[in-house]
């Protein structure tokens, strides 16, 4: 492509629409249209100006609003199929396996198809994750290939403007003015805000032009924004765990070296309608029960400087906190919060060992679920021996009794049970509501009694030190946005010939009705000739002939 | 356009296409480089081989406190398990035989389960009259360092100290046999 000159000596970089110096128009197209296409203010986007390397045709394809847009829609539907199927990281399963086999069975064969097509996990797959640095480098690359024309442009903008110029401005007049009309309309534009510059016979008054960077803002905004969505990704930024504490249980905080959670009790406390809570009587009575305050009360410990994990007396307390409901525990950049809870988890099962026959009880023994004993000494001289302790029983194999889990939901108790009255001791399994004998009918039983229970926590480890980068970009997006929407630029040029006409053309890149009442003051202040809207004009002649086709 | 215009020119050529490349490289190196982490993301803090072998100390079923450090010139078969876990109780019998048979050649078993009470880790040695020490990690603090997942896992350490192998899942006799050769002290 050849560098164009214009008729006025410039030399404009190929694809300028207008004259960069005096504005006449560049091409055919533009000669002849009624009204110049001030957008970029006729500047060559300078990626329409070479197309020759790799990384030109690269640059241009990203420059392209139109592949920004596109971009954008398939996020959009991308992102919005994601939110079809839960995600996995919300479905109870937590192995590659289970998870699939939770898709297929919820969901039938659309969960099969969803998780086929790696659904879900949408948002952290690779391909999403491109997309979305996709549209970073089409924001950054559509800013620039548009800002520094523009900018250049507006910095180097001439007072000056061929007549052909001001003649397909929106705002156009002219006509005859007394001799002192530039003076007394610079005065007036000065009075208005405007910074007004003069050149011989002409001037141009601008105001607002900083909100012309509106959008470019915004996108430097958006740009910090997805910069620290990216640093989420970096190990250390960010971390979301979740821990699930039992009541009375100390454990190691994942992904928080050093530190450990004891939980205290967990508190579920619901509106009673008592007691000051009268006025909720109603809506009790209309919603049934309403949770006031879910708690956890925890002790946070950290390990003593040199020592290793799996120490045991080395842990000193750093803070005792009631973690409630938006109210986590902070410590050293990292939180704790509330987030769910299981009640009435099996703690302990009390027994009373009974004569099978006469029902009449030997003593009482309490097993704790959690950490049993070996033997449990009851008051007139028999023994209760444990032999084998399964807290999550799930049936036989080999004739070998197996658990499924570490957590004492179904327990199951092998006992070898000794009274004064049978030294030689009476074996039994014994679970919920089920006793076998399997070495021969017994004597005594094991009678369940009661049951002790314990609440669990479910707690969520966060750090976020990307949080401030957000909120900096989100800051910087806004203040884009208004400086885009809430200001306008405004742009007067005048010229006075020598036999006295004056030739007046103003822009806005908004709001045409404010322009106007500018302009009106400075009109009739400076005794200006009137001007027209030659948009209005084109828009009268085309709905003129629209109708005049439909009377046709 | 005169003479002087066009090396100019080229000058503002090259300018543009260095400003371009560069503006580029740095935007596509960052979008790899957050695919890569997210790749990466699961097993971003599992240990790798090669590693140091994270330090820590645990008290097994006699009261006697195991300290890895204190093993440093053997190698150490770490294994973790827990007694509800089929795979790890199928394995234990095969690692019993091979301790017997490469603990005088320097390779230390420690069988690490997983925060359960002393009489079900206790009644389980005994059952599979296990000879080798087995530490309960109380606080599941161990296995937090080790981000230990599936279980069994068992970690291979060399005499110096240093990760040589992570295996998840149950192995054979012939593997077990087999990794603790690998990490046999010369």
């Amino acid at each position: 492509m050849e560098n164009l000159q214009c008729q006025c000596g410039h030399t404009n970089p190929p694809g300028t629409k207008l004259c960069e110096s005096c504005g006449r128009s560049l091409t055919e197209k533009d000669q002849n249209s009624k009204l110049v296409d001030m957008r970029y203010e006729g500047t060559a986007r300078r990626s329409q100006t070479y197309n020759k390397s790799i990384i030109d045709k690269i640059w241009n394809f990203f420059s392209s609003v139109k592949v920004g847009v596109s971009i954008i829609v398939v996020l959009l539907v991308a992102a919005a199929i994601g939110t079809i199927l839960p995600q996995q990281a919300f479905v109870p399963a937590s192995t590659e396996a289970t998870i699939q086999a939770y898709y297929a069975d919820t969901y039938g064969s659309i969960g099969r198809v969803y998780h086929a097509l790696g659904f879900h996990d949408l948002y952290s797959s690779y391909w999403f994750i491109a997309l979305v640095g996709m549209l970073a480098i089409s924001l950054v690359i559509a800013s620039l290939d548009r800002f520094v024309p523009l900018y250049k442009s507006l910095k180097n903008q001439r007072v000056l403007r061929h007549p052909s110029f001001m003649d397909k401005q929106r705002i156009y007049g002219s006509g005859p003015a007394a001799e002192d009309t530039l003076e007394k309309a610079e005065t007036k534009l000065k009075e208005l805000k405007y910074n007004v510059r003069t050149d011989k016979n002409g001037l141009l008054a601008e105001k607002g032009r900083f909100s012309r960077w509106g959008p470019y803002v915004n996108h430097i905004g958006l740009i910090i924004f997805l910069f620290g969505v990216m640093l989420r990704m970096i190990p250390g930024f960010y971390i979301d765990e979740s821990l699930w504490l039992r009541e009375g249980e100390t454990r190691a905080i994942p992904e928080v070296p050093g530190y450990y959670l004891e939980n205290k009790g967990f508190a579920l406390e619901n509106y009673t309608g008592e007691g000051g809570e009268e006025v909720f009587g109603e809506a009790l009575d209309r919603v049934g029960t309403v949770a006031k305050n879910y708690q956890t009360d925890v002790v946070l410990y950290q390990n003593s400087e040199d020592a290793l994990p799996g120490a045991a007396d080395s842990q000193e307390v750093v803070a005792e906190y009631p973690i409630r409901v938006n109210q986590p525990l902070k410590f050293d950049g990292y939180a704790i919060y509330q987030m769910d809870f299981r009640l009435d988890e099996l703690k302990a099962m009390t027994f009373a060992l009974t004569n099978k026959e006469t029902e009449e009880s030997l003593g009482e023994l309490t097993i704790d679920l959690i950490n049993p004993v070996d033997n449990y000494e009851l008051e007139g001289g028999s023994t209760v021996e444990l032999l084998g302790y399964y807290p999550d029983f799930s049936g036989f194999e080999n004739g070998e009794p197996q658990t499924a889990t570490p957590l004492p939901n179904n327990p199951g108790f092998l006992v070898e049970l000794t009274t004064p009255e049978t030294p030689e001791g009476e074996t039994s399994f014994i679970t919920i509501q089920n006793t076998v004998e399997p070495l021969g009918e017994n004597d005594f039983k094991l009678t369940f009694l009661s049951a002790d229970t314990r609440d669990v926590s479910g707690l969520t480890v966060r750090k976020d030190s990307t949080l401030p980068i957000l909120g900096l970009g989100g800051l910087i997006f806004m203040i884009g946005v208004a400086q885009g929407m809430y200001f306008n630029h405004r742009r007067f040029w005048i010229q006075q010939k020598a036999d006295g006409t004056v030739l007046l053309a103003g822009h806005t890149n908004k709001n045409w009705f404010g322009l106007k009442k500018d302009l009106d003051r400075v009109v009739e202040y400076a005794s200006l000739p009137a001007y027209t809207d030659q948009q209005d004009e084109i828009d009268k002649v085309e709905k003129a002939e629209k109708e005049g086709e439909t009377l046709s | 356009m005169d003479e002087r215009a066009v090396p100019q020119k080229n000058d503002k050529k090259k300018k543009r296409a260095v400003m371009r490349t560069i503006i580029l490289a740095i935007l596509i190196a960052a979008i790899g480089y957050t695919i890569y982490n997210s790749a990466t993301a699961e097993e971003v803090s599992l240990l790798e081989v090669g590693d140091k072998a994270p330090d820590f100390t645990l008290v097994d079923l006699e009261g006697n406190d195991h300290k890895l450090s204190d093993y440093e010139g053997q190698g150490v078969f770490l294994n973790f398990w827990g007694t509800w876990c089929k795979p790890c109780a199928k394995e234990m019998p095969a690692m019993d035989r091979q301790y017997e048979a490469f603990s005088n050649d320097g390779v230390q078993v420690l069988a690490i389960n997983i925060a359960q009470s002393d009489f079900e880790v206790q009644s389980f040695a005994d059952q599979y009259g296990l000879s080798f020490p087995v530490v309960i990690d109380k606080t599941k603090s161990v296995m937090t360092a080790y981000s230990i997942r599936p279980l069994p896992t068992t970690v291979l350490v060399n005499p110096d100290g240093n990760i040589q192998r992570i295996v998840t899942g149950e192995m054979t006799e012939q593997d077990i046999e087999g990794f603790m050769e690998e990490i046999k002290p010369e």
